[in-house]
């Protein structure tokens, strides 16, 4: 900390040397370090998580066709549903991995096959990273946002607010998540052309980039759903940090109440919501695959994984690599972020250090 | 234990009034006319006065609410009019399949994942240890929709012809015979307690047991196994990993080391001083899983072709039958509130701190 920097006070004594011999690093990148360098579960999620935003990122760059582009017509010999194609593999000797990808030599190239429109199952699986690591993120940060606001208020005032609020959340979490989700969805679904609600849709829709209201109002169910979980959250860890010294001290100082719960308080709550938003990511993009999966979320064309597992599950005994691609990308994902969360929970944790 | 059983019942009656109002709020408070919803093209100014007047939708919001409550307390939940059936009905005769479902995947879910999270902390940091924990995680991962297509396919097509071949779809094979508890008592479709002996007849596990009929438990059971362990992995998963990092921490306290220093065989020790205090942390998240399975049978009856609660809704959504939806929601939001209350008490009973505080 420069001296510039330090809040002034009406003493300095400018001959005594507050420097401290070592360089001490703050918690943040303490943690961050300790994750990268230490944390096996952590170092693989990272991995994944930075490969998956990569990939979302490069879609349009490593696509072999535009994800939506019915190829019938447009392209010499292309089938619907046709298998896996990888011409570089023609020369490779035989094993399950490889024949999987084999095929007759002039026969389109589409590594991970064609779907039921004849459309390039690899560049939409591309593509479907985008959607998923785009809706896990939107409904986890709506989520939190709401959810820290609501526990925070009801941490720190406490009495009737606190009971009127958390009595609210329990009612949200009595439901078992999925199935509230689904009913709030279709219910948002209904009033997508009415009145006020649309307009409230169409800002969202532009304020996060979604041509897909199905994928919109999934998003926003499953971020109600999750709401309780960081309310709660966040309420239990203020009602804790408003008990420390510092918050005496900023409330003797004459801090205001805003000051003292947005600057004192929550940023010392932070930790834990980390690890809770990495491992919601998580379970966000697998509800919002549920939701497409059922027909609920994504609406076609848009390249959702669940969506395509939905649309052609009966295909899975005839065709499995119409599932198999999609649910990998699934799977893999989730994983990252759940390894992740693991790692910074343990990062976080001060009593895990050195274990 | 009297006095902490009727706190927490009283505790879960606002939750109650609240799922209620959740609901009714779903269906009512959004702006769109269930008039034109309902009736389609046939809605227009004559026919959905009628329509308003017929469903109670002219009179006040708060009146109405009060009307739904009573209906509900009635055991009235609408008529679907896709099927053209009160949701009562549909929800006595689908009822059953979830409930034998949930069941199974939890018995899968508990049972495995205890095992596994045992033997875990028991060889701590061994390959067994690491391989268990690197399939937990994977367990989590897998949408229980992915599981239930792959586990369909191996077992049904890859093992096909082979002693391990397993039904991908249905509840029973076609053709097999149910003996029916109404029949057997001699009640008629009129008679209250038809619907009661209807729902016992449809859990095919208890109605193969009591009839002594063993092809029936055989094939039910077949029908069952896949989609038991793909809706129960997720869970299965967690409670490894609870169990194992539970017993950990105990297995480091002091009490037992007392246990092994008294003599104690390692069995023992770990069975009966170990287990048992790491036990509350995994009944909590086999309590929070069972949200999670009612969730996850939508997924799972869909894919398996179960006619339960769970696919009725997922056909509920893609009619927009509302009363389906509305009266489904709420009879699983019931369901769940029930058993969280079951596991509260249960609670009570494992640990007395928390009854008494």
């Amino acid at each position: 900390m420069t001296t510039q920097d330090a809040p002034a006070s009406p003493v300095k004594p400018a001959d005594i040397d507050f420097s401290p011999r070592r360089k001490s690093r703050g918690f943040w990148s303490e943690a961050l370090r300790d994750l990268v360098t230490r944390r096996r579960s952590g170092q693989v999620g990272l991995i994944i998580v930075l490969s998956m935003i990569a990939v979302a990122l490069l879609a349009p760059t490593l696509a072999t066709h535009p994800p939506n582009m019915v190829l019938i017509g447009k392209e010499e010999g292309v089938k619907r549903r046709q298998p896996p194609c990888i011409h570089a593999v023609d020369n490779l000797p035989s094993l399950p991995i490889v024949d999987f990808f084999r095929c007759e030599p002039g026969q389109p190239e589409h590594y991970f096959g064609t779907d039921g429109n004849a459309r390039d199952l690899y560049s939409r699986v591309l593509f479907g990273a985008r959607v998923s690591l785009k809706a896990g993120i939107y409904t986890v940060t709506l989520a939190i946002l709401v959810g820290m606001v609501l526990g925070a208020v009801a941490g720190y005032v406490g009495s009737f607010t606190d009971n009127a609020l958390m009595r609210i959340l329990d009612v949200v979490l009595a439901f078992p998540s999925l199935i509230l989700a689904i009913a709030i969805n279709s219910a948002l679904l209904t009033v997508a052309d009415d009145s006020i609600f649309s307009r409230g849709l169409e800002l969202m829709q532009r304020v996060f980039g979604f041509e897909d209201i199905g994928l919109l109002t999934a998003l926003i169910s499953i971020a109600i759903v999750s709401i309780p979980t960081y309310a709660r959250l966040v309420r239990s860890q203020v009602l804790s940090l408003k008990e420390q010294e510092f918050v005496t001290a900023a409330r003797s100082i004459g801090a205001r109440d805003s000051r003292i719960l947005f600057r004192a308080i929550l940023p010392n709550a932070m930790a834990p919501l980390i690890v809770a938003a990495t491992l919601g990511i998580a379970t966000a993009i697998l509800d919002t695959a549920a939701l497409s999966f059922l027909g609920l979320g994504a609406q076609p064309p848009t390249a959702e994984w669940g969506a395509m597992i939905g649309a052609e599950r009966n295909q899975m005994f005839t065709s499995p690599h119409l599932i198999i691609f999609p649910a990998l990308a699934i799977v893999v994902t989730v994983l990252g972020f759940n390894l992740l969360g693991d790692g910074l929970r343990d990062s976080l944790d001060p009593r895990m250090k050195n274990r | 234990m009297t006095k902490y059983i009727v706190q927490r019942i009283l505790a879960a009656l606002p939750v109650l009034f609240g799922i209620l109002f959740v609901t009714f709020a779903l269906a009512r408070l959004l702006p769109g006319d269930p008039c034109v919803a309902m009736l389609g093209e046939k809605a227009n100014e004559v026919t959905c006065a009628a329509f308003n007047i017929r469903y109670g939708l002219d009179k006040p919001i708060l009146q109405q609410f009060v009307i739904y409550l009573g209906d509900v307390l009635t055991g009235d939940l609408g008529m679907s009019f896709r099927y053209g059936q009160p949701v009562t009905r549909m929800v006595s005769e689908r009822l059953a399949v979830t409930i034998e479902l949930a069941f199974s995947a939890m018995i899968f879910a508990v049972s495995v994942g205890m095992t596994l999270g045992i033997i875990s902390a028991k060889r701590h940091n061994s390959a067994t240890d690491v391989f268990t924990m690197i399939s937990a995680n994977l367990g989590v991962s897998i949408p229980v929709f992915v599981l239930g297509l792959f586990l369909a396919y191996i077992f049904a097509i890859l093992l096909k012809d082979t002693p391990f071949a397993l039904p991908p779809s249905g509840r029973l094979s076609a053709g097999m015979a149910v003996t029916s508890f109404a029949d057997k008592l001699n009640l008629s479709e009129g008679d209250p307690l038809y619907r009661v002996a209807q729902f016992f007849t449809n859990l095919y596990f208890v109605n193969a047991i009591v009839n002594l009929d063993g092809k029936l438990f055989v094939d039910s059971a077949k029908h069952m196994i896949l989609p038991a362990i793909a809706l129960g992995t997720i869970p299965m998963a967690i409670i490894a990993r609870m169990t194992r990092s539970s017993l950990l921490e105990v297995l480091g306290q002091d009490y037992t080391r007392t246990a092994r220093a008294k003599g104690l065989t390692e069995r023992v020790v770990l069975l009966r001083h170990a287990l048992r205090n790491a036990m509350l942390p995994v009944v909590t998240i086999i309590g929070l899983s069972l949200g999670f399975l009612l969730s996850g049978a939508v997924l799972t009856e869909t894919i398996f072709g179960f006619s339960g609660m769970g696919r009725a809704l997922y056909d509920g959504i893609t009619s927009r039958d509302y009363a389906v939806i509305q009266g489904f929601t709420l009879v699983v939001a019931v369901i769940f509130l029930v058993i969280n209350l079951v596991v509260d008490i249960l609670y009570g009973f494992l640990d007395p701190r928390i009854r008494l505080s």
